[in-house]
C-alpha cells in the first residue's frame, strides 16, 4: 500500500460501468516527511475521504475487485483508509491541518 | 489509475484477433496539474475519447478487463473522460504536508 494526501476530486460522466457510482478521487503519494513521491493517481474512493485527507491507498487489481465485489473490473487503485497518524523512528506524519 | 491525455489514435489492420474493433490511441500521462509526467504510450480506448481529450487510464492486468473475456494482451486502457478536476487550493504544488 501507499501512503498519500487527497489533493481533489475527478468528474466524469463518460466512463467504464465498472466505475459507475463511484466518488474518484486524486491522491498525490507523499514519504514520510509529507513531500510529495511520484505521479499523483486516481483512485475509487471506498471510506468517504476528503480533499486534504492523508489516506492508505492499494494498488492492487485482485484486491480491487474483492472490495468493489466485481469479478472483473479495470480498477487498480482504491482508497482503503484514512489516516489519523503515522509514527516512524524519526518522528511522526500527521494530517495537513 | 492516472490521468492522461489524447494526443492520436492508431490504426492498425493486423494484429491480435481479439482487438478487432478496439479503438487504439496515443495516451500521454499528466499529473494533478495536467503537466506531462512521462512518455507517451498507446492503450485500447473504451469510452470514445477524443484527441485532446482529459481522461483516466488503467496499467496493468486490470488494463485487459475493460473489455470482456477473452482478455486481450493489453496493458493499458482508457476507461473514463474527465469533465471536471476539483483541485484542493494550493493541494497539487510540491512540499511539505
Amino acid at each position: 500500500m501507499t501512503i498519500g494526501r487527497v489533493v481533489g476530486s475527478l468528474v466524469s460522466t463518460v466512463k467504464h460501468s465498472a466505475y459507475r457510482a463511484t466518488k474518484l478521487l486524486l491522491v498525490q503519494p507523499v514519504d514520510l516527511e509529507g513531500k510529495d513521491a511520484g505521479a499523483t493517481m486516481v483512485c475509487v474512493d471506498t471510506v468517504g475521504a476528503g480533499a486534504g485527507e492523508l489516506v492508505l491507498v492499494c494498488k492492487e487489481g485482485a484486491a480491487a475487485r474483492q472490495v468493489l465485489k466485481m469479478e472483473t473490473c479495470p480498477v487498480r487503485s482504491l482508497v482503503i483508509g484514512i489516516i489519523d497518524r503515522v509514527e516512524f523512528a524519526g518522528g511522526a506524519l500527521l494530517p495537513p491541518k | 489509475m492516472q490521468l492522461g491525455r489524447i494526443r492520436g489514435s492508431i490504426v492498425a489492420t493486423r494484429k491480435i484477433e481479439r482487438l478487432t474493433g478496439v479503438r487504439l490511441v496515443i495516451v500521454e500521462p499528466l499529473d494533478s496539474d495536467r503537466r506531462p509526467i512521462g512518455p507517451l504510450f498507446a492503450a485500447i480506448d473504451v469510452v470514445a475519447a477524443g484527441l485532446g481529450d482529459i481522461v483516466f487510464w488503467v496499467g496493468s492486468r486490470e488494463a485487459a478487463m475493460a473489455i470482456e473475456a477473452p482478455f486481450p494482451a493489453v496493458d493499458a486502457s482508457v476507461v473514463g473522460i474527465v469533465d471536471r478536476i476539483d483541485l484542493l487550493a494550493g493541494a497539487s504544488s510540491a512540499g511539505g504536508g
